[in-house]
């Protein structure tokens, strides 16, 4: 790793080529960084008394909404024609910072609609392979003891457009928005599973959803004990309809479609029951005709959220990149960021905490000069698993696997600032 | 890992975190045989669930052609939504490949219970089970899977051989 202090800049140490600096030149360059910025052309303008200053603002509202001026910040969505309601609705992601997605930004991806679901009257059915089918409501439910949990979720369709052989000229919300994170609070679903007394035959839970579509997909038992939850909030309210109210599946670290939402039966079963989700959708086909089957964990990622497309620098000098790393293996332990297509690396500044299963933000000065640059960032998780170049991806499991699409994303930032999305 | 050795590790892990586990106030109550019956709308690709009833692809085209037509095609060729028929031999290599019923899906029961509790999408749940059981037919008709008159039922159902019945293999970590 190059460490070169510049004459003009002596706080500004280089970390990697192509303007990436120690994460200190932000700390100790803070001053300088000031300076420049009172003959930057963003404070030309005299200050004035406002006219929020000089009157009452608005009265108290009941739900509070963001400022209308933050109306752009917002899901972008698209459905199959015939079908308003299915489809995905994806976070924009190069326009939030931290690592909590707020509720009304969480991505959303239905198969048949949102449900009204009138929590009085939903019932949760845990049946098949055990001593005693139980029936529970939401209002048993709120007895038992509850655990929270930062977990991140994702599609296991995420970042899919990176599998076509030209760079799709889109943005980090349009490429891997199906991506969010929040802290859910709910009952462990081992509890439950202790009160029906599973039999020693059962191996795998099905989980359905009460919507029109009743997706449903084959859980592990060994993760449905381990570390599953029947999530009743999100964020601290409950769950929004988008997002499975009153009831979902929360597994950690697994892929989203099987976190199924608007819970309403489980079945204990011995093998698989083959659904629609997990024979014909949710598995990679690869270059042999085979498809691997049942890949559960989302494996270790990131993404450059700032700079990136529609979040491009305006003018030259010290920026912050900044991005979200994670894992469905555990804990993200390092994130190396590159401004030169991946030649030189620079490690990231993890914000704690960095939880398992849970996204990381991951920061990094960056001083740019004008010139060309291309972003990446390079994840890796507690379990050894590095984020693989998408050559690498490609040449192991081929361009039609399209699912868990896990590999490097490459922004290419141009003389002029236009940020896009390239292959490097 | 094979899928015996896949089972062994994870009930490994489910052990290991027996002990941490909360107990809970008891408030489940017991589920009728009746009730179970009403929720339980999964198929097994051993045929575990499937009602009674039959179906054969004569029928089931009428079925298909009042209700499936508009999104899925004349025959299943898709469009304006997905294709449910055709696509042999695209699996492999380089070229697009087509994932449909004939070309992709490694089991025939999987077709009658997605249908029966998805399809039509403005109306699912509205096939009887006797219409599932033949549009299921007439889907495995279009093909080539069986004939028009073979009549498809909780025994018959999952015998029938998926030209893809072989493609998958169990994902483990790293490939």
């Amino acid at each position: 790793m190059k460490r070169r202090q510049r004459a003009d800049r002596p706080n500004e140490e280089e970390a990697a080529g192509a303007g990436l600096l120690h994460r200190r030149a932000f700390i100790a360059g803070a001053g300088a960084l000031a300076g420049a910025a009172t003959s930057g052309s963003a404070f030309a303008e005299s200050l004035a008394v406002e006219p929020w200053m000089t009157g009452p603002g608005s009265p108290f509202t009941a739900y509070g909404q963001p400022s209308r001026f933050e109306a752009s910040v917002a899901r972008a969505y698209a459905s199959p024609p015939n079908a308003p309601g299915a489809g995905a609705a994806r976070t924009p992601l190069h326009r939030l910072h931290g690592v909590i997605t707020p509720n009304g930004l969480h991505f959303e991806r239905s198969h048949s609609g949102v449900p009204d679901i009138d929590p009085d009257k939903h019932r949760l059915l845990i049946h098949g392979l055990v001593a005693r089918p139980l029936v529970f409501s939401l209002e048993s439910l709120a007895r038992y003891p509850m655990e929270s949990r930062i977990a991140f979720i994702e599609c296991g369709g995420n970042s899919a457009a990176l599998n076509q052989p030209e760079p799709v000229k889109a943005n980090v919300q349009t490429l891997h928005g199906l991506l969010s994170c929040a802290e859910w609070t709910g009952v462990r679903l081992s509890t439950l599973l202790d009160e029906v007394g599973v039999d020693s035959a059962a191996r795998f839970v099905l989980a359905e959803g009460g919507d029109a579509a009743s997706m449903s997909r084959s859980v592990p038992l060994a993760k449905a004990m381990d570390d599953a939850l029947i999530a009743l909030y999100q964020n601290g309210e409950r769950i929004r309809p988008s997002n499975g109210y009153p009831m979902r599946l929360l597994l950690p670290g697994y892929e989203g479609n099987m976190q199924v939402k608007w819970l309403r039966r489980l079945k204990l079963v011995a093998a698989p029951a083959m659904t629609k989700d997990e024979t014909s959708k949710y598995t990679l086909l690869q270059p042999d005709g085979t498809a691997l089957q049942f890949v559960f964990p989302m494996e270790a990622k990131s993404a450059i959220t700032q700079p990136s497309p529609d979040a491009a620098p305006r003018e030259l000098g010290l920026y912050e990149i900044s991005g979200l790393a994670w894992s469905g293996a555990g804990r993200i332990v390092k994130v190396e960021v590159s401004a030169d297509g991946g030649r030189s690396w620079a490690e990231a500044h993890l914000q704690e905490p960095v939880l398992s299963k849970a996204l990381t933000r991951f920061r990094l000065p960056w001083r740019w000069s004008g010139g060309p640059a291309v972003l990446q960032s390079r994840a890796t998780d507690e379990t050894g698993n590095v984020q693989p170049t998408r050559d690498s991806l490609l040449a192991r499991r081929g361009p039609r696997a399209l699912y868990h699409f896990n590999a490097i994303t490459s922004w290419g930032v141009a003389p002029g600032g236009e940020v896009s999305h390239v292959y490097a | 890992m094979s899928m015996r050795e896949a089972i062994a590790a994870a009930l490994l892990v489910a052990l290991a975190g027996a002990q941490a586990r909360a107990e809970g106030p008891a408030l489940g109550r017991a589920a009728s045989a009746g009730e179970i019956a009403l929720f339980d709308i999964s198929v097994g690709p051993d045929g575990v669930g499937l009602p009674p009833g039959a179906g054969a692809a004569r029928q089931g085209r009428l079925v298909y052609e009042a209700r499936c037509i508009g999104c899925h095609g004349e025959k299943g060729e898709g469009k304006p939504n997905d294709r449910l028929v055709g696509g042999f031999g695209t699996l492999k290599g380089g070229q697009a490949a087509v994932k449909t019923i004939g070309s992709y899906w490694p089991y025939a029961t999987t077709v009658f219970d997605y249908v029966r509790r998805a399809m039509p999408f403005d109306a699912p749940k509205s096939l009887t089970d006797e219409e599932v059981y033949a549009v299921t037919a007439y889907l495995l008709h279009l093909n080539g899977i069986v004939g028009e008159d073979v009549v498809v039922n909780a025994q018959t159902l999952p015998k029938i051989e998926m030209p893809n019945r072989g493609g998958f293999t169990l994902y483990t970590p790293g490939k």
